[in-house]
């Protein structure tokens, strides 16, 4: 054992809450209450106590979920994706990607369970599903998926389990936690084999998967008749939006940890900077597909599409579509091609403004249509004529984020934020897959 | 459950059973929507009924052969349908004047307590230089149904008779047939629905929807089986005083109004150019309208009962 491989466990090794984690956790547990009180008042009293009526038939919730949908798919593109192409260097942000997908995955499944009428009967989606409905189309792959991304977070972590296990030797809840947890990892030739041969397969499996459960997601719009929704652009449209809110949120999750953990040493300056790149081009590449989504309706602007798309480039939802698009991606685009723009610092205030705004994005994709249906708003209160969300529909939706938050921290504070083995690896202090020999 | 699935399965071979008797009696004694509906005398004495086939011609069928259509009744189950018919009906524009009783008799009937109604009466008009006119909307009870399309559990679903209806005891209140619907005719219970004692306490039925609604599913128009198993026409079409509404059996090609005249379908949507809303999308409504030429009143006159914000009487205690 050299002293290096040594400092790289003894950084890396999972810490402590400090106080200001626990600040932290105590605030997100408060924002997660107060959202759970009013669920309770939804489920007592119905969905009346959320914005949404018989026109906005779907609100925030939905829109909610289809962002948490959107971050998941960062998982594929930072772990699969890369790994496949045999790119290196993000092998210190793999982990931190699987984590929020797996984060984001799970809230995904329970942000859609919030917006049932009636969700003590989601039992029916299994004995009584209709494959003809993209809902279970949704279900499976959204299931599906997130199993994958509990295995692709866990897979690699074997031969860390086994590393920490060793390191908290006085600790023995901790030991035996990860022990069990390690499987018996030691890195035999027979381990070895099977768990690249795993990695590899899954890293495979998973991108068509991730490519799916966004498109569906796309598709639950796309197979209503609905002006702003009936577009074949659809699925790729999600797709690319997707990679766009996962990778900032990559960016402002490993800039946080890296201040917190103080990991200068594992994620470098280096790594911002081509994670800036990434970001332009998955940013250019969206509003491309932007572009194919407003540019021809206007064109045409048949009477339908005319009325949704006026709404936003100059209507009520003008103020909002603008800030999202020049702000959340025209702006962030100009900054990141500049090096000054891809610095830590100034990469992360880029990322939180394109994460935000990719929040809103969704809003604006899911509220505007259904404001101008094909026959006219008549015979209901002129409050169903517009929606806006109330309070505990905002808390609700806090305290999804918040739980997503949340589980991100717990797992931060038990595995490794960085992977050990793969670092040491690469940096040559051991040999390929022999932890325990070195 | 087992016991349920096995008389579903009788039931079903009943179906099959009366449904071919009644095939035999539609094809050989035509109309029998006469019966039905047309409120014809059932000469008890005489050995004959007089009925009009679908090419319009009278003849006599033998009673006995008519009282077949009664016993079919006892094997209607609400998820199949009635066998071999196929319900429509025929909104003319030209005689709505926005009088409204379609919709309180359908609000009334059906126990609607929440703010928005299923049937509604939207003021349209569909360019600038034509004329204003009224168009009562209700579900359109869609051959191919955008909204049964989506449904994730089978909760929605379409007859065999035509009719689209709601299960409330299965749906999940994902309200995606509300978004997938381009009439807008489903309506969500928000809230608890409150109908009083009497109405929560009833036996829930899929074909008379609104007995009960349940808190967090979703209902609509149900084109009233509840009626036509009793051999009655909807409420809304017998509510309106000015025979806007006819109901009848696409397969007899007859319809039937308020006041009990009955027309050939097909001569009258071709006489009077019938359409239906939004053909192009592909959702073949079961639903018909009669253009609003050479109308009976003027529509200004409707204006007087137009409220833009309200279709439901907020609720009053008996």
């Amino acid at each position: 054992m050299n002293t290096a491989y040594e400092k790289i466990i003894n950084d890396l090794a999972p810490k402590k809450f400090s106080w200001r984690g626990k600040i932290w956790v105590a605030f997100l547990v408060a924002v997660v209450l107060v959202g759970l009180y009013s669920y309770v008042q939804q489920i007592r009293y119905g969905l009346v106590i959320t914005g949404m009526r018989d026109y906005a038939l779907w609100g925030i919730y939905i829109s909610n979920f289809v962002f948490f949908v959107a971050v998941s798919l960062v998982g594929s593109l930072i772990t699969a994706i890369l790994r496949l192409s045999d790119v290196h260097w993000s092998t210190p942000l793999t982990r931190i990607a699987e984590i929020i997908a797996v984060a984001a995955i799970i809230m995904a499944g329970i942000a859609i369970i919030l917006d049932m009428g009636r969700p003590d009967r989601v039992i029916n989606l299994f004995l009584h599903g209709r494959l003809q409905s993209p809902i279970i189309w949704d279900v499976v792959v959204i299931s599906t998926y997130l199993v994958l991304s509990v295995l692709f977070l866990y897979y690699p972590l074997l031969p860390d389990f086994t590393i920490l296990s060793k390191y908290f030797d006085n600790n023995t809840r901790l030991n035996k936690w990860y022990r069990v947890l390690s499987l018996n990892w030691t890195g035999n030739e027979k381990q070895t084999k099977i768990y690249s041969r795993s990695i590899k397969v899954l890293s495979v499996l998973i991108i068509p998967v991730a490519f799916a459960i966004h498109t569906v997601t796309a598709w639950l719009f796309e197979t209503t008749y609905r002006p702003g929704w009936d577009s074949t652009n659809f699925g790729p449209y999600f797709v690319a939006g997707a990679f766009v809110a996962g990778s900032s949120a990559v960016i402002v999750v490993m800039y946080i940890l890296r201040k917190m953990y103080k990991l200068e040493n594992y994620i470098t300056d280096h790594h911002f900077d081509l994670m800036g790149k990434i970001l332009v081009m998955l940013s250019l590449l969206y509003l491309y597909f932007n572009i194919n989504e407003y540019l021809m309706p206007i064109y045409k602007s048949t009477e339908e599409e005319a009325t949704h798309l006026r709404s936003l480039f100059t209507g009520e939802y003008a103020w909002l579509f603008w800030v999202v698009i020049i702000g959340g991606l025209v702006i962030p685009v100009i900054i990141m091609v500049f090096r000054g723009g891809r610095k830590p610092f100034p990469l992360f205030i880029v990322s939180l403004t394109v994460m935000v705004c990719a929040w809103w994005k969704r809003y604006l994709i899911v509220i505007p249509t259904l404001s101008h249906p094909f026959l006219p708003i008549q015979g209901v209160p002129e409050s169903w004529h517009h929606y806006k969300p109330t309070w505990m529909e905002w808390s609700i939706t806090f305290a999804t984020l918040a739980m997503a938050m949340l589980i991100i921290t717990f797992l931060v504070r038990f595995l490794p934020i960085v992977p050990i083995q793969e670092t040491a690896e690469e940096r040559g202090l051991i040999e390929g897959h022999q932890t325990q020999h070195s | 459950m087992e016991k349920e699935k096995n008389s579903n399965q009788k039931s079903r071979r009943n179906f099959v059973e009366q449904g071919l008797k009644f095939g035999l009696l539609t094809a050989a004694s035509g109309a029998l929507l006469a019966k039905v509906f047309g409120r014809s005398e059932n000469p008890e004495s005489a050995e004959t009924v007089e009925l009009m086939s679908t090419d319009g011609t009278l003849m006599q069928v033998p009673a006995s052969a008519v009282s077949h259509t009664h016993e079919s009744k006892s094997a209607y189950n609400p998820r199949e349908g009635f066998p071999n018919r196929k319900f429509v009906m025929v909104v003319d524009l030209a005689k709505c004047r926005n009088a409204k009783k379609c919709q309180s008799s359908c609000n009334k009937n059906h126990y609607i307590t929440g703010e928005n109604a299923w049937i509604k009466i939207y003021k349209m008009q569909d360019s600038e230089k034509s004329a204003p006119y009224w168009q009562p909307t209700l579900c359109q009870h869609c051959d191919e149904p955008a909204c049964v399309k989506v449904c994730p559990v089978d909760a929605t679903f379409k007859r065999r008779d035509g009719i689209v209806l709601i299960d409330n005891n299965r749906c999940i209140g994902c309200r995606f047939c509300m978004a997938a619907c381009p009439y807008s005719v489903r309506v969500f219970n928000w809230s608890d629905p409150w109908q009083g004692e009497a109405v929560e306490q009833a036996e829930y039925s899929p074909d008379y929807a609104g007995v009960p609604s349940q808190k967090g599913t979703v209902d609509k128009c149900d084109f009233c089986p509840h009626m036509i198993d009793k051999g009655e026409l909807p409420h809304c079409v017998s509510a309106c005083p000015n025979d806007v509404f006819s109901f009848g059996d696409m397969y007899e090609d007859t319809v039937t109004n308020g006041s009990g005249q009955s027309f050939k379908l097909s001569k009258l949507l071709k006489d009077r150019a019938g359409y239906r809303l939004m053909e192009s999308l592909g959702t073949e409504p079961s639903v018909y309208y009669l253009p609003p030429s050479d109308r009976i009143v003027d529509f200004e006159e409707g204006l007087k009962n137009y409220t833009e914000f309200q279709s439901v009487d907020k609720p009053q205690e008996p």
